[in-house]
């Protein structure tokens, strides 16, 4: 299972507690989790990345094992830890204002 | 007993304030989607307990939700906004063209006569409709037909913010779009034309009294007299007396004619209501008080009402939506202020009182008068 953790607001709109599990097929991408997101909690669409280009809204980071995912390709994959579900791929809300 | 349902969006959530006919004890409940900016939620004069509600961040854009029983639970619908075809081009800051991107949704207008048909005012600036209580959303483009390539943004950006349907002539469709116009179809939302004759600006653009590029700020309609119009543009209260073919300046006595807000009385068609602001670059009231005008003769001849609101040391805004009546005898009426208040007058504007003073920034005040 892959574990995605969502920022507050993703959350309370999801309505879930803590971070999301969900079934992803080989091989583990960035869009590949964000389809399967998407597909099990439609509520989400949009608030993400764009529906119909698919880019990545410009406040919302990816990160995982410490790193910064987000200017990566949405199709290359996912760090292993996250596809055997040992770490979240952590969707974050970026600071912005003051 | 009758009741009123005030919906109110804020800058962080939305609110929702209920009294009985008396209007004098209230229930406050939300704040719902906390956090968040609430553009707009309105009910369904078809069924009141149907709400829609636009929820819009920079973070996790467009978000739509609405409400089958009067508010206590929402669910989400489509927030899927996309324009009809290849989009185009609108006028960007710099004189440039600049591609048409869907941002949030700033106003809905649900049908008189169908729950589940709701239209959306967006920025930038397009209207949709939906016809399946908001599972999937069709733009009505052919408004962005009328010159739309020269449609600059605001200040506040490019955005539809008003949307009236004639309760007479279920065909006729009025749009008002900041820095466009004021906008009108008579086929259902298929073809439309700028309604802006009269209209000068001679400030804000080259050619004074251009057909678009006109900063309306709002506009109002009686439903017993829909001809008449009334619009709050950048500067000057204007009227129309037919339809909006033309329009000519009403503002009178006021003491400033810039302004956001426009409403009319809800059982006097000649009853009309602004909130005057000092200027474009000073966004408060005149002379730190806070004051709405009315009228009773249609325009021109404009009175203060001031009881019970601040005449000292106010500096807050009532932005475009966020003043309305309701359909009580005595008419009530209802607004919010960018400082977090929301007033009411159960008595046409004699007498107001604060219902809440600490709100976030208040955008949009809607009235539901319940059975």
């Amino acid at each position: 299972m892959i574990r995605v953790a969502l920022p507050t607001h993703l959350r309370r709109l999801a309505n879930v507690e803590r971070e999301i599990e969900i079934q992803v097929e080989d091989p583990v991408t960035l869009r590949a989790v964000l389809d399967a997101l998407e597909d099990g909690y439609p509520m989400l669409r949009g608030t993400i990345r764009d529906q119909v280009t698919k880019e990545r809204r410009p406040y919302i980071r990816f990160f995982a094992c410490g790193e910064d995912l987000s200017l990566d390709s949405p199709e290359a994959p996912l760090p292993a830890e996250v596809a055997a579900g040992t770490e979240p791929l952590r969707i974050v809300g970026a600071m912005a204002g003051g | 007993m009758s009741g009123i349902r005030l919906l109110v969006g804020t800058h962080k959530g939305a609110f929702i304030l209920t009294s009985d006919g008396k209007r004098q004890k209230w229930d406050v409940n939300g704040p719902y989607f906390a956090g968040l900016d609430i553009y707009h939620l309105k009910g369904s004069p078809a069924n009141p307990d149907r709400l829609y509600a636009s929820q819009t961040s920079d973070w996790f854009g467009q978000v739509v939700h609405r409400s089958d029983d009067g508010g206590k639970t929402f669910e989400t619908v489509s927030n899927n906004f996309v324009y009809d075809g290849d989009p185009g081009t609108h006028q960007w800051y710099d004189g440039t063209q600049h591609p048409w991107e869907f941002k949030r949704v700033w106003y809905f207008e649900p049908s008189p006569s169908d729950p589940d048909t709701v239209y959306a005012g967006v920025e930038d600036a397009a209207l949709f409709r939906s016809s399946d209580g908001g599972q999937t959303w069709q733009e009505l483009s052919g408004l962005r037909s009328v010159k739309g390539n020269l449609w600059q943004p605001g200040a506040g950006g490019m955005c539809l913010h008003k949307i009236i349907l004639d309760p007479k002539d279920p065909d006729r469709i009025y749009t008002a779009i900041s820095a466009a116009g004021a906008f009108r179809s008579e086929d259902g939302g298929q073809t439309w034309r700028a309604a802006t004759r009269g209209l000068r600006s001679d400030f804000e653009l080259p050619d004074p009294d251009a057909d678009v590029g006109h900063c309306v700020h709002s506009i109002a309609m009686h439903p017993a007299r829909p001809d008449v119009l009334f619009m709050q543009k950048h500067w000057d209260v204007m009227r129309s007396d037919n339809a909006g073919e033309m329009w000519y300046e009403v503002s009178g006595n006021l003491p400033s004619d810039f302004g956001f807000p426009i409403a009319v009385h809800a059982h006097e068609p000649d009853t009309v209501y602004v909130v005057p602001i000092k200027s474009d670059s000073e966004h408060f009231p005149p002379d730190g008080k806070l004051r709405v005008y009315r009228s009773r003769t249609g325009g021109n001849e404009w009175e203060a009402l001031t009881k019970g609101l601040p005449q000292a040391n106010c500096y807050v805004n009532v932005l475009r939506s966020a003043l309305t009546v309701d359909s009580l005898d005595p008419c009530g009426l209802y607004f919010g202020t960018t400082g977090g208040q929301v007033y009411a007058s159960a008595n046409s504007g004699d007498s107001w009182m604060p219902i809440v003073e600490d709100f976030p920034a208040v955008y949009s005040v809607e009235v539901q008068t319940l059975p």
